[in-house]
């Protein structure tokens, strides 16, 4: 559904993702592991087109068709969707309008926002005032009123609590379940999102460049152990064995 | 009209009163408001003002120096001409300027030695209407002067609502308004007063309004102008002279290329807990704007906040916000917010990244800028408002 090749991206002039490969395939979810700062962010926003992320190099094919030049509704309109970190608040704009706009004939705003906490939230400004948690929700319901076939999380979990990450999770795998050929790339630090939504394959950012591919949780467990300084002196060998023999 | 930036703040600078003609043909009275052109309906109708009267209380409409119709249709409210009040309340030459000074400029001046009209609205004692009142003042005739002197008055304990347009037929280019009005809220009262302008490309502006609201009494004050006008330049200012009054002032407004619009609001905080709130939304779609804002806090006790937001469409165009906090006694908490920028990139982006194109992301920018959910309009004025707010937009993408 998505490759990316050789993708190098800088962002104010610095370089801030270097020669980037990978694929995601339909039906399948990729998590992005590293340390902050080392280019996660970057990366889905080069992808979904955002201003700022400048491509230097490399080709983004989304469902066979190069996107590098797209805007970013063109992208979004192609079936990509994203859940932002530090998304923008903006006045007068209530997240009901957004959601009315975007959403298929079939969402029922109001039942929806009842499941998600969010019914008050309806009709306030976008992320004014919302908190941490609450941006997350926002964010997530969002998309999942454009239900779209490739999502990106960035960090879906991360200053949700532990009642709400149950949630989180469920409207994730609501997300990738509409159809089976739904994908994902889900940005974690923590890993708590594996305990709800399970990620087919795993990989490892540092300093803007892949360093890895193997399996999410086991990649999880070494860099808890070791850290992602391991990941530098491992270099992936191992890692990367064991994921061609799964191929 | 390009001048430096200090010769624009000399208000009234660029008018030539005398380069208006002072007569206007004589209109008849309409007691059949169906008798109204449609021409001037579409006008009326785009500034708020409904000749079919549906949902309203009353309407008085004055034509160039003619009132055309006036009438109450609620019980306690009352509905004329300037000078029919004077004649009928010997007491009305007590309210004549008596919150704002005749020799203050050659505006105030002009509307006193040659005054034609202007309208009396009057909810008695403890009379609270549903429905709101209108009043239209219309500039007919072409290169005219129109000198209106309003008094508005609402008794103890009522509670009433005025939508105000200014409007102008469609062939008309050029003109000079000249309106002059006072704001009287009794203890206990509420007004909630909207004015739409809806001028023409070179007509010329100038209100003279002043309020002056008792103890515990509300005014709310709402204006809009999102039409072409030349040169609009006005500083309204509430007075709260008893115990827990409140004012608010909400503006939207819009200068298309070559316009000037020079429009401040100031509130005297005279009394102990009283509160004052001015909010205004503006955008330079190329013309130059200087908002203003004034509080001043004179009493124990008084919380006002003044807050203008500018959002700068083109290359071409200013916006000068200039916001003043006056405190002379401890105990006070007056506060101010100001912005002028651009639409934010990452705001589009980010309504891009949900589907929408980069020009509905913009709409519903601009759209959610000009919030007027605050101003408590009526539905159907909601609607006029929303249209012109609509017709902004093509002009400003
Ligand atoms: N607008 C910008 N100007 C300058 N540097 C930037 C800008 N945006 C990102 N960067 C830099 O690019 C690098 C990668 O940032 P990015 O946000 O992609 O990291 P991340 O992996 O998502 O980190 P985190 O885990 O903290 O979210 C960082 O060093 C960051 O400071
Ligand atoms: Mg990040």
């Amino acid at each position: 559904m998505l490759r990316i090749e050789n993708l190098t991206v800088s962002v104010s002039g610095k370089e801030v993702l270097t020669d980037i490969n990978l694929e995601i395939k339909k039906g399948e979810r990729l998590a992005v592991l590293g340390p902050n700062g080392s280019g996660k962010t970057s990366l889905l926003m080069a992808v979904m087109g955002f201003s700022g992320y400048k491509i230097t190099r490399g080709n983004i094919i989304f469902k066979g068709k190069q996107i590098n030049g797209l805007s970013i509704d063109e992208r979004a309109r192609l079936g990509m969707g994203i859940i932002l970190q530090r998304p923008p608040t903006i006045r007068g704009i209530r997240l009901r309008q957004i959601v009315d706009i975007i959403k298929h004939n079939d969402f029922d705003t109001d039942k929806e926002a009842e499941g998600f906490n969010l019914k008050g939230f309806l009709d306030r400004d976008v992320n004014l005032g919302f908190s941490g948690g609450e941006i997350k929700r926002s964010e997530l319901f969002q998309l999942l009123a454009s239900s779209p076939e490739l999502s990106f999380f960035d960090e879906p979990e991360s200053g949700v609590d532990l009642e709400n990450i149950i949630l989180v999770g469920k409207v994730m795998n609501q997300i990738l379940n509409k159809n089976k050929d739904n994908a994902a790339l889900i940005i974690t630090h923590t890993g708590y999102i594996f305990k709800y939504v399970k990620a087919d394959k795993g990989c490892v950012l540092l300093d803007g460049k892949i360093l890895c591919f193997g399996d999410p949780e086991r990649i999880l467990e070494e860099v808890t152990k070791y850290g992602y300084e391991g990941c530098v002196t491992c270099r992936g060998k191992k890692m990367k064995r064991k994921s061609r023999v799964k191929k | 009209m390009q001048g430096k930036k200090n010769e624009k703040e000399v208000p009234g600078k660029e008018v030539d009163i005398k380069s208006y003609k002072s007569g206007a043909e004589e209109k008849p009275y309409m007691e059949d408001l169906r008798k109204i052109s449609p021409d001037q309906r579409k006008n009326m109708l785009s500034s708020g003002v409904d000749p079919s009267q549906r949902g309203r209380s009353g309407t008085y409409i004055q034509m160039d120096h003619s009132v055309v119709h006036s009438k109450s249709l609620y019980p306690g409210l009352e509905v004329m001409s300037i000078t029919e009040a004077r004649k009928k309340h010997k007491w009305v030459d007590n309210y004549f300027w008596k919150i704002l000074s005749v020799d203050a400029d050659e505006f105030t001046k002009q509307a006193e030695l040659q005054p034609h009209q202007g309208y009396f609205l009057r909810a008695e004692p403890g009379v609270k209407a549903i429905y709101p009142l209108q009043a239209c003042l219309f500039i007919n005739e072409n290169n005219i002067i129109q000198n209106v002197h309003n008094i508005i008055i609402v008794e103890e304990g009522a509670d009433v609502q005025i939508i105000t347009g200014c409007a102008t037929a469609s062939d008309v280019k050029r003109g000079l308004h000249i309106g002059v009005s006072e704001f009287f809220v009794k203890k206990g009262a509420k007004l909630t007063f909207t004015m739409i302008h809806d001028w023409a490309e070179d007509v010329s502006v100038r209100p003279r309004t002043a309020a002056l609201v008792e103890e515990g009494g509300t005014f709310l004050s709402n204006y809009i102008c999102l039409k072409p006008v030349k040169n609009l330049q006005m500083y309204p200012k509430a007075e709260l002279v008893g115990r827990g009054a409140m004012a608010r002032y909400n503006s939207i407004l819009f200068a298309h290329p070559g316009a000037h619009l020079d429009v401040g609001s100031r509130v005297i905080l005279k009394s102990e807990d009283s509160r004052a709130e001015i909010i205004s939304r503006v955008i330079s779609g190329g013309g130059d704007i200087i908002a203003r804002g004034h509080l001043k806090g004179e009493a124990r006790r008084i919380k006002a906040h003044l807050e203008c937001r500018g959002l700068m469409m083109r290359e071409e165009g200013l916006i000068h916000a200039i916001p003043e906090l006056e405190g002379s006694i401890k105990d006070i908490d007056l506060s101010h917010e100001a912005a002028v920028g651009k639409i934010a990139k990452d705001e589009i982006e980010y309504l891009m990244a949900r589907g929408l194109s980069q020009s509905e992301a913009q709409v519903a920018i601009v759209r959610g800028f000009l919030d007027t959910t605050i101003m408590g309009l009526p539905s159907e004025l909601q609607k006029v408002v929303d249209d012109a707010i609509s017709a902004c937009e093509q002009e400003a993408f």
